[in-house]
């Protein structure tokens, strides 16, 4: 707007004006970088310093916490909470697996085969959003419910059997089991798979399918060795979309699950709200996040994605 | 797979295409010689890509049948057809660096060892260095000539061709249109090419098929189909041609003699593709670099036995090695006229009086009832 009020008379010598335009231009990417640096520095750098020195303090409620650079809070509570780290990756890996597998066919379908249909199956796939997190999983307590028509139907199909001998669930219930827990997870995390998936394979050119065909791969060659190494870059970040979250979750382990299934999101759930142990709490966090980076790194390096696009 | 060395022919019977009521292709019946070059040439939407695709398998066809050598291809997917295309800019894959693009349809096939193979035909398509970059790292150029070893490696009965120089720019073009041609030569597949550019097919082709709307108006060699076009559309989408309506005369032994605006035209029987009874119309056509431009003051040292119009110049431009004159005559308003720059006349400016003339023998006669115009939009 300023600059059309601004704008010269069309004769006007050009060589005095550049000069004035190009210092205010200089500027401008970093005004308008300013409220988003700002925002990250309020509500993400602060609250990350803050928690790290939590994490070294020692002390009580009662007479408060010092910074004491007690870094053996961390060794104490790996060494105490390892199984549900432990679990938590375990859980989150399986409900990324599922997610993977329901979720690509899906994908497939809308980008190449939904013609006139795609729109409505990318809402369906995102109308889940439009109601609470918490009330969607709530909704998998009845579905999972003790002798329910689902738990009966896997008992009578002896699927129960099975999963049972594989300790995923135990006796007759669904409900507080491993099974329940990885269920809600991949359910509550498979738009954010869909959706990446989706996008990558949308942008695949239809040509080199049919190039691929041309130079005899058969249809389910033309995908293991051109639509799926095409479409890496929507596995990988679906994927981690799909497991950063998972591992971090705890409403899913809190609702469907039992003490047994207890997550690490639901150890420092109650270190932070309940036992109101800061230090154990805040370091969990960052052990959690390390853990986290640390294999999205390796996962990322040995994908070997960047290459691609 | 394998290539026998006759009866390796490209039948297309009845075939044709319809997407609900719009019909790209009528039935058509069209055989392709094993080992020609053959150029489907036409404007975009005239049906050429589609009947292309037909022979790939990557399009149904809604009737006819498609058979390469003695087996009928019609029902077989395109993995099963021994078939390869060059696609239009390129489709390579982009994940798959240069060496496994071109080995892609040679693995597929379970061939094992396919290392010589690989480097013979980049070798032949001057690539060879090349082998380990990615596609999206090559010229325009380079990636056409990596998308035709892809397709050649397989030593298909036929090579299909896409609009494969479309993308590239003019000098390359016509640097690429003689190494594929180079290329044809030295393999001796048939080439069935795809194009929109009348130059490359005459350039390229040994026989050309001109289609319009979805049907084949003629075919013939380059020179067939240019100096004898056998519709207004043919005339015109292949260079230039001019159209004079004229009335039939006489006859007399196989010269038929024209009246056109008071003057005499005299047309070879044997080039009028049109009913020629005594009193019916046909359209005269000659070729722009066929006609003499003489000045109206010379007209008397103009040879007897040419056909002569007169007319006053309309507007000429230079273009090094020719001018090009457009007259207007009172039997067509815009006559064009190629003059060779060997000795010009200072005298040939707009609005100066001139006879053209030229030798009855390159004078075609077509239908009067089509359109004179056909093909003028199209080739432009």
């Amino acid at each position: 707007m300023t600059t059309l009020t601004e704008a010269p008379p069309p004769l006007a010598p050009a060589a005095s004006e550049p000069k004035p335009q190009r210092r205010r231009g200089r500027w401008t990417p970093y005004w308008l970088l300013l409220p988003g640096i700002l925002w990250l520095l309020v509500f993400f750098a602060l609250p990350m310093i803050y928690q790290a020195s939590t994490s070294v303090q020692t002390g009580s409620l009662e007479e408060g916490y010092k910074v004491t650079w007690h870094f053996a809070t961390y060794w104490d509570a790996l060494s105490e909470y390892w199984p549900q780290f432990l679990r938590s990756v375990a859980y989150a890996a399986a409900a990324t697996v599922l997610c993977l597998v329901l979720g690509y066919p899906l994908a497939y379908l809308i980008a190449f085969r939904a013609g006139r249909w795609r729109n409505l199956i990318m809402i369906l796939v995102i109308a889940p959003f439009f109601t609470s997190f918490l009330i969607r999983t709530l909704a998998w307590k009845t579905i999972l419910a003790d002798g329910g028509p689902v738990v009966g139907a896997l008992n009578t199909l002896h699927v129960l059997d099975v999963t049972n001998w594989l300790g995923w669930t135990a006796g007759d219930r669904v409900l507080a089991t491993p099974l329940a827990v990885v269920c809600g997870l991949t359910y509550n995390f498979l738009p954010f798979m869909i959706l990446p998936l989706y996008t990558s394979l949308e942008r695949i050119d239809g040509r080199l399918h049919e190039a691929a065909g041309d130079l005899y791969a058969r249809p389910v060659t033309t995908f293991r060795k051109v639509t799926f190494p095409l479409s890496m870059p929507g596995v990988v970040s679906g994927t981690l979309l799909t497991f950063i979250p998972a591992a971090g979750d705890y409403v899913n382990a809190e609702l469907l699950g039992s003490t047994d299934t207890r997550m690490i999101g639901n150890v420092i759930q109650t270190q932070f709200l309940r036992i109101l142990d800061y230090p154990t709490a805040a370091a969990l966090s960052f052990i959690l996040m390390a853990a986290i980076l640390l294999m999205v790194t390796f996962y990322i390096r040995g994908s070997g994605t960047e290459d691609l696009v | 797979m394998k290539t026998t060395s006759s009866g390796g022919d490209v039948r297309l019977t009845g075939i044709s295409k319809t997407y609900g009521s719009f019909t790209a292709v009528h039935p058509l019946d069209l055989t392709v010689p094993q080992g020609s070059f053959f150029a489907l040439l036409g404007a975009s939407g005239c049906g050429k890509t589609t009947t292309l695709r037909m022979i790939a398998g990557l399009e149904e066809p809604s009737s006819g049948t498609v058979h390469l050598g003695e087996q009928d291809v019609t029902a077989l997917p395109p993995y099963k057809r021994p078939v390869n295309t060059v696609f239009q800019s390129y489709a390579l894959f982009p994940h798959l660096d240069i060496f496994e693009n071109v080995a892609f349809g040679l693995r597929r096939r379970g061939i094992r060892s396919v290392k010589k193979q690989v480097e013979d035909m980049l070798e032949l398509v001057q690539l060879g260095e090349q082998a380990r970059k990615k596609p999206h790292q090559l010229s325009g150029g380079q990636q056409q000539r990596v998308a035709v070893a892809r397709a050649l490696i397989n030593h298909p009965k036929v090579l299909l061709l896409d609009e494969p120089l479309g993308a590239l720019d003019l000098k390359l073009r016509r640097q690429m249109q003689l190494e594929l041609k180079r290329i044809q030569t030295e393999v001796g597949i048939t080439f069935v090419h795809v194009t929109h550019d009348q130059e490359e097919a005459m350039t390229m082709a040994d026989t050309i098929a001109v289609m319009n709307a979805g049907r084949v108006e003629q075919l013939g060699s380059p020179t067939d189909l240019y100096e004898n076009p056998r519709t207004t559309f043919v005339a015109n989408f292949l260079g230039t041609s001019n159209f004079i309506e004229a009335e039939i005369d006489s006859k007399s032994g196989d010269e038929i003699v024209l009246k056109a605006g008071g003057g005499k035209l005299v047309l070879s029987e044997a080039r009028c593709g049109a009913p020629a009874p005594t009193g019916g119309r046909v359209l005269v056509g000659v070729r722009p670099e066929k006609i003499s431009l003489t000045h109206a003051d010379d007209a008397g040292e103009i040879p007897e036995g040419r056909n002569r119009i007169t007319g006053k110049i309309a507007d000429s431009s230079f273009i090094g090695v020719s001018t090009q004159y457009v007259v207007d005559s009172p039997v067509c308003s815009d006559f064009e006229v190629y003059a060779q720059n060997i000795d010009r006349d200072p005298r040939l400016v707009p609005g100066a009086e001139v006879v053209l003339h030229w030798n009855p023998a390159h004078t075609f006669g077509l239908d009067a009832s089509q359109d004179a115009e056909a093909g003028v939009e199209e080739a432009a």
